[in-house]
């Protein structure tokens, strides 16, 4: 908000929650969230050439403590893989994707941390109007990530099954192969190929736009006064540790039922 | 809430990361891992055998050990049969050098009783003729009486 100015919530809450959108061509679906595609590929660029920079000079030997926390990450990532896919060579895809995901994802929700007002003000001098930090508190992000790995589940299925083996599972599974059962397992299958994106993606939006707007209602109360302030201090202490929890859990959640999706694919009714 | 086309660029970078981490750095990664696990694997092999042949060079020692053992525990008995049969030969010559010298002793003190029994002979007899000589100075004709004097002498 700029001095001087009458402070409004509604336009302080509105503003925190506008995306820099620029639009590239007819109609609304034609426009692009820079900051959403700015930062998300900024902190993923930064996250995974991170690792990739200790990873490239990664010893057998004994490894250093850079060394051996991005073991740390790979091997939990690993362990989880290997819990939950059996089904052929897990390092050919299934993990190192699982891991993207994860590192992504724990990024991008980890921006909700950042002061968004101290983020926002220097962008707001360069004349950027409209700047959230968050990128997976955009729909956009999750569905991207949510349809992209139910697109590789139904590639994973065809390539598992076949092209007839998939469609032959779509009507006789799960109930059985009767006839008469081929319409309710179709649209069994229909209503689990729509809800497992969808569920995947609107869980991780959900959390992180909450997250947001609470941290939005506790800046609120910090411009009431003095006394708002403190106490805001204080709660917005209190909700971003436990918002620690929130960034990791989701971050492990939506990897794990990557890791689940895919397997699933891969197996044979 | 609305979809626009960032939908599509961010599905597109997701890829992207997904391509990088595939190609670049889980293979990395993993081969160093793997050969950690394998130099540790190799680690623990060679652990194991440094301990088997540990055994197998104790026990070694130990059958060497109780070789020798039984070696010395044989030497040292023939050393004390052999000094036993030292000492008992070494007595017997002893006393056979002692029965000899006792013989020669003997056979000297004999050789020498016989020879001052000559000489005593020889004396009684020259004695005897003095006697006579002086008692038959006068009658007796030396050269008459030697063959008597012989038979004299003779019997001594």
């Amino acid at each position: 908000m700029a001095a001087g100015k009458e402070f409004n919530a509604t336009d302080y809450i509105q503003h925190h929650l506008t995306f820099l959108t620029k639009p590239v061509g007819e109609g609304g679906f034609w426009s692009l969230n820079v900051d959403t595609l700015i930062t998300s590929a900024l902190i993923g660029a930064l996250a995974m050439g991170a690792i990739w920079w200790v990873v490239r000079g990664a010893t057998s030997g004994v490894p250093g403590r850079r060394q051996a926390f991005v073991e740390l990450l790979i091997e939990f990532i690993d362990e989880q893989v290997k819990g939950i896919f059996h089904h052929g060579d897990r390092n050919k895809f299934v993990a190192p994707a699982a891991l993207t995901v994860f590192v992504w994802v724990l990024v991008m929700n980890a921006m909700d941390f950042l002061p968004i007002d101290i983020v926002v003000a220097p962008l707001e001098w360069m004349g950027l109007h409209a700047w959230r930090p968050v990128p997976t508190a955009d729909v956009n992000t999750t569905f991207a990530l949510a349809l992209s790995v139910w697109l590789l589940m139904i590639w994973f299925s065809i390539a598992a099954k076949g092209l007839g083996g998939w469609l032959h599972e779509l009507y006789c599974a799960p109930f059985g192969k009767n006839p008469l059962l081929w319409i309710p397992n179709l649209l069994l299958n229909f209503i689990e190929y729509v809800s497992k994106p969808l569920s995947h993606a609107l869980r991780l939006f959900g959390n992180m736009y909450a997250g947001e707007i609470i941290f939005l209602l506790l800046w609120l109360l910090a411009a009431t006064g003095v006394f708002g302030s403190l106490v805001a201090v204080v709660f917005g202490l209190g909700w971003a540790i436990f918002h620690i929890l929130i960034v990791a859990l989701q971050a492990y959640i939506f990897m794990m039922l990557t890791v689940v999706y895919l397997a699933m694919a891969h197996e044979h009714h | 809430m609305s979809f626009n086309l960032t939908l599509i660029a961010q599905a597109l970078t997701f890829a992207l990361f997904i391509w990088f981490t595939v190609k670049v750095v889980w293979p990395f990664m993993l081969r160093a891992i793997e050969a950690r696990q394998k130099t540790i694997a190799d680690g623990l092999a060679a652990a194991e055998q440094g301990h088997r042949s540990l055994e197998a060079s104790r026990r070694q020692a130990g059958e060497a050990i109780e070789q020798s053992r039984e070696r010395a525990g044989e030497i040292l008995a023939q050393a004390e049969k052999r000094a036993a049969q030292m000492l008992d030969e070494a007595k017997q010559a002893a006393r056979a050098e002692g029965e000899r010298e006792k013989a020669a002793a003997k056979a000297e003190i004999q050789q020498e009783v016989s020879r001052a029994r000559e000489q005593l002979r020889d004396h009684v007899a020259a004695l005897a003729v003095a006697g006579a000589e002086k008692i038959l100075r006068r009658e007796v004709d030396a050269k008459a009486h030697a063959e008597l004097l012989d038979g004299i002498k003779k019997q001594l």
